[in-house]
């Protein structure tokens, strides 16, 4: 199989927010294993400082620095693809002010110097908006970056970007800092930023559950990166949905309990109409929570984006959680 | 869980102690603090307190059935809250720039505060999320406590980006202010110091670099703030000392807040040796959105080979049996049941970690509900369940 076509083709930067709780972190993680095929590199970024993807890929704290953590999945019915391999950054506004200065000034003593002074208490402090560009430089510089011989470095990169409540801010660099800065040095790396940021090059993909406020947040944050010129919305990923069992036909009505418990009986549970009467209520439940669903479901639809819809792993996450959700994405053309 | 049981929490018990007059619900996004805050509120004014339920940025939904509709920074008296025992429920959702700028207005002289507040770093600071929420929220449970016009205080701490920013900030905006960094800016404008060719070495080297990186226009506003704002230093940290000295006393209760999920009760556990640390009161942990408590006793594992038993007898063939009939469905019923109770043990596997290690802290569970709350009556339901003495 050769590359096909995925709903964005031609992203180099996905942005994955959503609320908290939802697993963004791990939505970012199976994303970036699933763009990771057909010998792709694909670096993923987080900005947080909550060591998030070493725990989900069960490795020690991640330093600042572009490090092999995993290999993403070949195609099976090719045995030449041999696969990618996702990389990891974590980025924290210290690093990335001293890349910044040894990047375009080739200041970095001075930078260490600024450093000791609280320079980084000061842009996080007074101006956050000033290590949010810090921040978002690096990811967009790491997209843009080229290897020797020509090519882009990384086929794609994935950020774990703060939640959905703070997005906006985050992303809108040029909003954040041109209060701040009319002229001068870090207004024109914001608008280089910027200029990435808001381009077809990039999609900012939204983590949401089946429940109301993540469907609330998720909605809500949509309408705002739309408002911004220029950006693009991506995919809604719905995580930790529950399966459903049955059709919703099927599930319609209450189940007959003296035939459940002759069924029960037949597979060896011989508990009597005790256990067959609360599987009974148990299906009940469960009915109500697929209509739930279906419900924020529909919602979602609803806002014109592509929706992608990933199942909730009840024994928690390791890497082979990780692998079933990528291929997943995969399956669904998100990657 | 292990053998080992923690005490529970006994909320009623904190709620109707009199002494009890400020709440900290706290913990990591998502895992329904601000509706813990809320009910918390609630059921303690519908038992006779006079409660004042401090918000930052609550769902819409939720902030609606409390009566809040816009962030006004005043709080306002829920209607619909039983009052038969005496006590009454307010609410309020916290404007930080307003409050920001109510601290700026009361430290400055006039013509100063407005040269402040028209600066953009100081538009900046005010207005962004990180960092001052946290102080703002403090800053205005200080100013409620202070007004003394509520007997309890339940406040929802801000959700950061690590549950444990709102406690650093007090500290952290003193830091900052007394920062080096500061007194290099303020230098060239507080001339004649003491500090002679060192600093003014040191300065040319850094405004060289700075100016570099910001511009000249951006160091020259971030110069005018600081000189602006020096006047006003004194008050502040005597403002995030008194509130951080309020959190201490013994009238202030902490609650952490937790999903049973392994990164939630990460920052749990953060938070109570933090809580430690800071000689502050934990009174317990929430452990909220518990699943499937109830249900029947089969075994995830027990469910699940019955569930294969009957799919191979439904492929194997039509079996003459009038129970047949209902194969298909109990076999669903089954793989329910198995992924529900999966679900459910990996819940008290992940929340077992946290009380075996933290045998002394009170908890109580909250049962996972099938819709968000959207009105008095479900705040007061999670009220009963957090109250719940099993």
């Amino acid at each position: 199989m050769t590359a096909r076509d995925t709903d964005w083709d031609g992203v180099r930067l996905h942005v994955v927010t959503g609320k908290g709780g939802t697993g963004k972190t791990t939505v970012a993680a199976a994303l970036a294993l699933a763009l990771a095929h057909g010998g792709r590199k694909v670096l993923l970024v987080e900005t947080e400082g909550r060591q998030g993807i070493a725990r989900v890929f069960d490795r020690p704290p991640l330093p600042y620095q572009e490090r092999k953590i995993a290999i993403g999945p070949g195609e099976a019915d090719d045995g030449r693809d041999h696969g990618g391999d996702v990389y990891a950054l974590a980025i924290d506004p210290e690093g990335a002010l001293l890349d910044y200065l040894q990047m375009f000034y080739n200041m970095r003593t001075a930078g260490v110097a600024l450093n000791k002074l609280g320079m980084v208490d000061f842009a996080t402090t007074i101006a956050p908006g000033l290590s949010d560009v810090l921040v978002t430089g690096k990811a967009t510089e790491a997209a843009r970056r080229k290897r020797p011989g020509g090519g882009y470095l990384y086929d794609a990169v994935v950020l774990d970007a703060p939640p959905t409540g703070r997005i906006g801010r985050f992303l809108n660099v040029t909003a954040e800092v041109s209060g701040l800065a009319k002229v001068g040095p870090v207004r024109t790396h914001a608008d280089t930023v910027a200029n990435v940021i808001k381009s077809p090059q990039t999609a900012v993909h939204i983590v949401s559950t089946l429940e109301e406020m993540p469907v609330q947040e998720t909605i809500d944050g949509i309408a705002e990166l739309r408002a911004i010129a220029g950006m693009q919305v991506g995919g809604i990923m719905i995580n930790m949905a529950r399966p459903v069992v049955l059709t919703r036909e099927e599930l319609k009505g209450a189940p007959d309990v003296p035939a459940l418990a002759a069924a029960l009986k037949d597979a060896g549970l011989d508990s009597g109409d005790a256990l067959a009467a609360a599987l009974a209520d148990e299906l009940a439940e469960h009915e109500r929570h697929v209509e739930l669903q279906d419900r924020e479901r529909t919602e979602l639809e609803a806002a014109g984006q592509p929706v992608y819809e990933l199942p909730m792993i009840t024994e928690g996450i390791d890497l082979a959680a990780l692998h079933r959700l990528a291929a997943e994405l995969r399956a669904q053309g998100a990657a | 869980m292990s053998g080992v049981q923690n005490p529970r929490l006994d909320m009623d018990r904190l709620i109707d102690d009199r002494r009890t007059r400020i709440i900290v619900c706290c913990g990591s996004g998502g895992v329904g603090k601000t509706t813990a805050a809320a009910s918390i509120g609630l059921r303690a004014a519908e038992r006779g307190r006079e409660v004042c339920v401090l918000t930052v940025d609550p769902a819409r939904r939720l902030a609606q059935s409390m009566g809040l509709t816009s962030l006004d920074n005043t709080p306002r008296l829920v209607e619909g809250v039983h009052d038969e025992a005496g006590g009454s429920l307010h609410a309020m959702m916290l404007d930080m720039k307003r409050t920001f700028d109510e601290i700026v207005e009361a430290h400055a002289d006039p013509a100063r505060a407005a040269q402040i507040l028209a600066n953009p770093f100081y538009q900046s600071l005010s207005s962004s999320f990180a960092g001052t929420q946290e102080y703002m929220a403090m800053e205005k449970l200080g100013q409620l406590r202070r007004s003394n016009e509520w007997d309890l205080i339940v406040v929802d701490t801000p959700p950061s980006r690590s549950a444990l920013d709102f406690l650093n900030a007090p500290e952290r905006l003193g830091r900052f202010l007394d920062g080096r960094l500061i007194r290099v800016l303020t230098a060239p404008v507080k001339a004649g110091r003491p500090f002679g060719r060192v600093l003014n070495m040191g300065f040319s080297v850094m405004t060289g670099a700075m100016t570099k990186l910001l511009g000249a226009q951006v160091l020259r506003d971030a110069q005018t703030f600081v000189t602006a704002f020096d006047t006003m230093f004194g008050g502040f940290r005597e403002r995030a000392e008194d509130t951080y000295r309020l959190l201490q006393a013994p009238g202030t209760s902490f609650l952490v807040v937790a999903a049973p999920e392994p990164d939630a009760l990460r920052e749990a556990s953060y938070f109570v040796e933090r809580l430690d640390e800071e000689r502050m009161p934990l009174a317990g942990l929430i452990l909220n959105r518990v699943h499937g408590t109830g249900g029947p006793r089969l075994s995830a594992a027990r469910s699940l080979a019955a569930a294969e038993t009957l799919e191979g007898m439904i492929q194997n063939g039509p079996v003459p049996s009038a129970s047949s009939a209902a194969y298909p469905i109990a076999a669903a019923a089954l793989r329910l049941h198995a992924e529900a109770t999966s679900l459910s043990e990996r819940e008290r596997r992940v929340a077992g970690a946290f009380t075996s290690a933290y045998p002394a802290v009170p908890v109580v569970e909250v049962p996972a509900l099938p819709v968000d709350v959207h009105d008095l009556e479900g705040l007061r339901q999670v009220g009963e369940s957090l109250a719940d003495r099993g």
